[in-house]
């Protein structure tokens, strides 16, 4: 007797948990050839208002984590890929209907491209911020630090990597991140979020909306709780009008790119905000 | 300018002998601000590293018998009836059923109206060498009352047979900086403690740490309730998180070290809420021992107050007994 | 037996799996050392532990030939990113082995198991984690785009922290692109061995780090290398003055950490129970066997009586003995000679006319021991005011103002840390300023973390480790082009002994994996 398979059914990635949309809507992901995947759970303002609220609570405790917990607990993360590998590189290949070479080399890039990320979680601050030598008896030190709540668009054509490359950088400095998944594509997302589930990622650091972009997003542009917006993978909608939204709480945004975005440190900095402390020196 | 009349104070006997006869709530306050400030990264990292000691053996089987010995076994629900006192007097009295070498604690702490049926479930064991019987009174937990009330509390528990009473005190006007009025509230109380035969109610002074906030405030208090004539100073209510936690244990020990070394008097020190485990109990052993001495491992100078922390106790207890891990059905609920 | 006496807990060595004898570790492999062998003792019993080989001349060549070898063919070309990914191998395999590295340790150094297992081994998988994410962004290190690694490194390390200090020489050194050999200090080369067998486990390819064991003769011939670009030295000062002769006009770049006679100032606003703890940690932890410890109290003249007193009280409670036993606060001091310097010190303080005071400890039969010990009544002149002596001995100076406490803790040839005392953050801040120490530790001591930068003023050595600034010990500029000047001059150098590496953005196939060798230690 041949084995009858139990699909998956991929729900929503809220404050650790895994719960369906609100609206109780799914919407059909199909596979390049169209064949039918999943249901996947079609994400509404209402569930974008509650990661937003497990988004900022989750803020005190990770930003609060040091440098070298929050990269050692971003590395376990590459170390679980890893070992998950086959189940990804599967994924992979029926959503964007690549070979198994191509697929594994998304998950090969995926897996380096957060490696990379976690090793700057406890070095970026030396990068990006240091003392400054003002004319009077002050100590004086500029030095980064994350600026909350980022609400991230994810590249709408890569399943894996484009999901990986917006939301790692986010992460290094103690943001916390409610993403947009690629409305094609959100079943990597989805099983990434099982394995940030099972990891030491605490619940509410990242949160993961499947649906439409175009009726999700304006919602967290224009939340007065979100801090900045990503639009990486917003191309394709009325992005400019996202921004003009964003603009009301002066958000701070990043414009969209083509294909997935390359890593860079600047990545991590863009989401930080610089505080600089004046200290008087005096010995008597 | 107007220069405001200074306030003098209750004229507490420690507190004279330390301020001067002038003794005012400025005198009091400058006393105060200029005890040595406390750094917390420090003091935390000292307590974790007295944390890390490992008590194993012979030590462990003699602290656990200890701590027990130490606990001062609580129940201060607002659904609290004669029946669950009893109950509770009756754990207090046997601990563990199953096994008759277990230690007694050392007290029962109970809320004032409670003390009669505790005095009742206690009969003969009650007595200066057995269990004795600690009220909570001074409107507890938020000590938001009238004084006359507060003291009435007082008053009523002490006439109810209480040996103990555990007060807390004002931490509005603490952190208000109305010094004078905690000052003169603690020698009231202590005053109200005093029976007909001339004889006085140990009085506990719980500062409620995790209101007061910062180190420096629980040194401020822990020194203030000295001078006001307490007996021993206590972490919390076990209302407020956070409650007892080792660093502020640590930093109240180093207060009652410091005052011993001044005037060579001894207070005692109650860490109380949130301690569960005997592995937390054993550490706080430790940090007595290594603070202010063994001396201090007795009940007169320092008490548990605590109420799962005697289970966990038992189950440790029994593991050394029997050799293999025990459950929560060997142990009694009270 | 009172409770304060307390039970013994000992930490069980049957974690380890040791052999009789050790070889020098090189090109991946483990292999018989041709100069005389010698044994290695417990400190603390005097018992051996292990036969341990000595490279004589020829052993060092090959394991510098070793290096060079790998470093041409193999490290040099690999991605930045692939250096990461050995080096967090490595990481993860000391924290799935700490226990036993920790044991291993303190049998070996004598050092308590408290402080090998909550800070030694801890800090040596944080640096390798820490510089892991360093190896592919180099170009942010703050030497320009694509900084050069500069070949093989020598490096020699001494007996106080011996698997912290190669993680403090392999990990900057592997992330910027360099292969090394390393000698550990003679009385302790264990650790260094069983990282030999983790770096097998880790699959590092053959020849990228060298073990060669031996005493002050090795690491001379070592450093004295014609074929190293880099030394790297960690001990005496003595040792470090020799090395910066032999090694002037050879083109080596050299980093040197030295001794130190730190200054620990201690203010009448002090937060004053913390202050005796950071007293206590600064000469006392690891047995003041530590080149930063806080080895000189200056303390403010009008809290000097209250704070010796708190400070003797303080010291009942120290528990001097068994490193393994889990309660010891006071270890073995790490050898017979030692030993001898600190006690022939410390009767030169007695003689100049110090006042001494040591802690009541009941000190074991065999093994090297000394109890804590106090000297008040010291004066700047005194010899134990200014040589290290490098052990739990601790000499109390006064002074008045701020400005006589930044002279006195200045008036030295050393210049490695300080720490201050005091509530008030203006003047903490002022006095950081005025002190001639690299490292300046305000209500705190002893605190290391591979994000910070660690090194000394004056005779107390030149060079950072630790943090960003420690890459630069690691690499060059590959200078910044200017493009008006571009073809007037060349930044490379021919001179022999310069590498002349390639860029790190090479990226060709994954450097072939090496067959699988067993993990270990057996002499061929």
């Amino acid at each position: 007797m041949s084995h009858l398979t139990i699909p998956k059914t991929y729900k929503l990635y809220i404050g650790g948990k895994f719960p369906r949309s609100e609206s109780g809507r799914t919407y059909e992901v199909l596979s390049a050839k169209d064949a039918f995947l999943a249901n996947a759970a079609k994400a509404s303002r209402k569930d974008a208002r509650d990661a937003v609220v497990a988004a900022r609570a989750a803020v005190s405790g990770w930003s609060g984590a040091t440098g070298y917990n929050r990269g050692q607990v971003l590395y376990r993360i590459a170390e679980l890929l890893e070992g998950r590998r086959a189940q990804f590189a599967e994924e992979i290949s029926s959503a964007e209907g690549v070979s198994a070479t191509a697929a594994n080399r998304q998950v090969d890039a995926a897996i380096d491209l957060w490696v990379w990320y976690a090793g700057w979680a406890d070095k970026y601050v030396q990068v990006a911020g240091n003392g400054n030598p003002v004319s009077g008896p002050y100590f004086n030190i500029s030095t980064p630090e994350p600026t909350g709540v980022v609400a991230i668009v994810a590249p709408q054509d890569s399943s894996l990597l484009g999901f990986a490359s917006v939301v790692a950088p986010a992460l290094v400095s103690g943001n916390t991140v409610v993403v947009l998944a690629s409305e094609r594509l959100p079943l990597s997302a989805i099983s990434l979020s099982e394995v940030l589930a099972t990891s030491d990622v605490p619940g509410g650091v990242v949160n993961v909306l499947t649906g439409s972009s175009a009726e999700v997003a304006p919602w967290l542009a224009s939340h007065a709780d979100v801090n900045a917006l990503d639009l990486a993978g917003a191309g394709a909608l009325d992005w400019v009008d996202l921004q003009i939204t964003a603009a009301d709480t002066l958000k701070r945004v990043l414009p969209p790119e083509d294909g997935v975005p390359a890593p860079s440190v600047e990545r991590v900095t863009f989401f930080t905000e610089t505080k600089t402390v004046w200290h008087t020196k005096a010995l008597v | 300018m107007t220069l405001t009349q200074p306030v003098t104070l209750a004229p507490a006997e420690r507190a004279v002998q330390l301020i001067g006869g002038d003794l005012t709530e400025k005198s009091l306050r400058l006393h105060l601000e200029g005890l040595s400030g406390v750094d917390a990264v420090g003091l935390e990292a000292r307590a974790a590293d007295l944390g890390t000691r490992s008590i194993k053996t012979t030590s462990k089987a003699w602290a656990l018998d200890k701590v027990i010995s130490l606990i001062d076994l609580t129940t201060l629900e607002g659904a609290d009836t004669p029946g669950k006192v009893s109950s509770l007097v009756a754990k207090a009295m046997t601990p563990d059923p199953s096994d008759p070498s277990t230690p007694r604690v050392a007290a029962v702490c109970v809320y004032g109206d409670m003390v009669p049926y505790a005095v009742e479930a206690l009969g003969a064991a009650h007595s200066p060498s057995g269990i004795q019987i600690a009220a909570v009174a001074t409107a507890f937990p938020s000590g938001r009352a009238s004084v006359a009330v507060k003291l009435a509390d007082v008053r009523d528990a002490v006439v109810a047979g209480a040996d103990e009473i555990d007060m807390v005190i004002d931490r509005g006007a603490f952190l208000s900086g109305r010094y004078g009025e905690v000052f003169d509230q603690i020698v009231a109380v202590k005053e109200a403690c005093r029976r007909d035969d001339g004889s006085y109610a140990h009085l506990k002074v719980i500062l409620e740490t995790g209101e007061l906030n910062t180190y420096d405030n629980v040194r401020r208090a822990s020194w203030l309730a000295i001078l006001a004539g307490g007996d021993f100073i206590k972490t919390s209510t076990g209302k407020v998180s956070p409650a007892a936690t080792l660093p502020v244990t640590l930093l109240m020990l180093q207060v009652v070290r410091d005052w011993y070394r001044l005037t060579g008097e001894r207070i005692g020190v109650k860490p109380a809420g949130g301690i569960r485990t005997s592995k937390d109990a054993i550490k706080y052993l430790v940090t007595v021992a290594e603070t202010v001495g063994e001396e201090w491992l007795d009940p007169h100078l320092f008490r548990f107050g605590a109420s799962s922390l005697l289970n966990d106790v038992l189950l440790q207890r029994q593991k050394i007994t029997t050799g293999h891990y025990s459950g929560p059905d060997y142990v009694t609920i009270d | 037996m009172t409770f304060l006496e307390y039970a013994p807990a000992p930490e069980s060595k049957a974690i380890l799996n040791l052999q009789k004898s050790y070889g020098l570790f090189i090109d991946g492999d483990f292999v018989k050392g041709h100069g005389t062998s010698f044994a290695s003792i417990s400190p603390a019993t005097e018992e051996k532990i292990a036969e341990i080989s000595t490279a004589n001349a020829r052993d060092v060549d090959v394991a510098v030939a070793a290096a060079r070898r790998a470093y041409d063919r193999t490290w040099s070309k690999l991605a930045g990113r692939d250096r990461g990914k050995y080096l967090f191998r490595i990481a993860r395999l000391v924290q799935e082995r700490a226990r036993e590295l920790a044991v291993a340790e303190s049998l070996d150094n004598g050092k308590p198991i408290k402080e090998s297992r909550d800070v030694d081994v801890p800090l040596v998988a944080a640096w390798f984690f820490y510089y892991a994410g360093w190896a592919d962004k180099l170009d942010y290190a703050g030497l320009g785009p694509n900084p050069r690694a500069l070949g093989v490194a020598a490096q020699v390390i001494p007996w106080n922290f011996p698997l912290l200090m190669l993680a403090w020489k392999i990990a900057p050194a592997l992330a910027a692109g360099n292969t090394v050999v390393l000698k550990p200090a003679e009385t302790t080369s264990l650790t260094a061995l069983l990282f030999a067998e983790i770096l097998q486990q880790a699959e590092l390819p053959d020849g990228v780090v060298n073990i060669v064991t031996g005493a002050g003769e090795t690491g001379s011939l070592l450093v004295n290398h014609p074929d190293v670009n880099k030394v790297a030295f960690t001990g005496s000062t003595a040792v470090g003055r020799a090395i910066a002769k032999s090694t002037a006009g050879t083109g080596k770049k050299i980093t040197l950490e030295l001794g130190g006679k730190a200054a620990n100032i201690v203010f009448d606003d002090a937060p004053i129970d913390q202050a005796i703890e950071g007293i206590v940690n600064g000469i006392f932890f690891n047995q003041g066997h530590v080149c930063c410890a806080g080895s000189r109290l200056l303390v403010q003249e009008n809290i000097q009586d209250e704070v010796v007193d708190r400070l003797k009280q303080r010291l009942s409670t120290l528990r001097l003995g068994d490193p393994l036993d889990k309660n010891t606060d006071i270890g073995a001091i790490n050898s017979r000679e030692q030993l001898e310097r600190i006690r022939t010190l410390s009767d030169l303080g007695e003689q100049e006319g110090a006042e001494r005071w040591t802690s009541d400890c009941a000190i074991p039969d065999k093994g090297f021991w000394f109890a804590p010990t106090i000297f008040t009544n010291v004066s700047t002149s005194h010899r134990i005011a200014r040589d290290e002596i490098f052990g739990p001995v601790l000499s109390v100076l006064s002074f008045r103002t701020p400005a006589e406490a930044i002279a006195k803790a200045n008036n030295t040839p050393y210049g490695l840390s300080a720490g201050i005392w005091s509530d008030k953050g203006s003047k903490i801040l002022a006095v950081a300023d005025k002190l001639r120490a690299g490292v300046v530790w305000a209500n705190t001591f002893n605190k290391f973390d591979p994000a910070s930068p660690f090194g000394g003023y004056k005779e107390s050595g030149y060079g950072r480790e630790g943090g960003r600034h420690g890459l630069a010990a690691y690499l060059q500029s590959s200078g910044w082009h200017d493009p008006d000047t571009r073809g007037l001059s060349s930044s490379r150098s021919d001179t022999r002994g310069l590498s002349s590496s390639r860029s790190e953005r090479i990226e060709t196939s994954p450097a072939k994996k090496p067959a699988k060798k067993s993990p270990k230690g057996v002499t061929k």
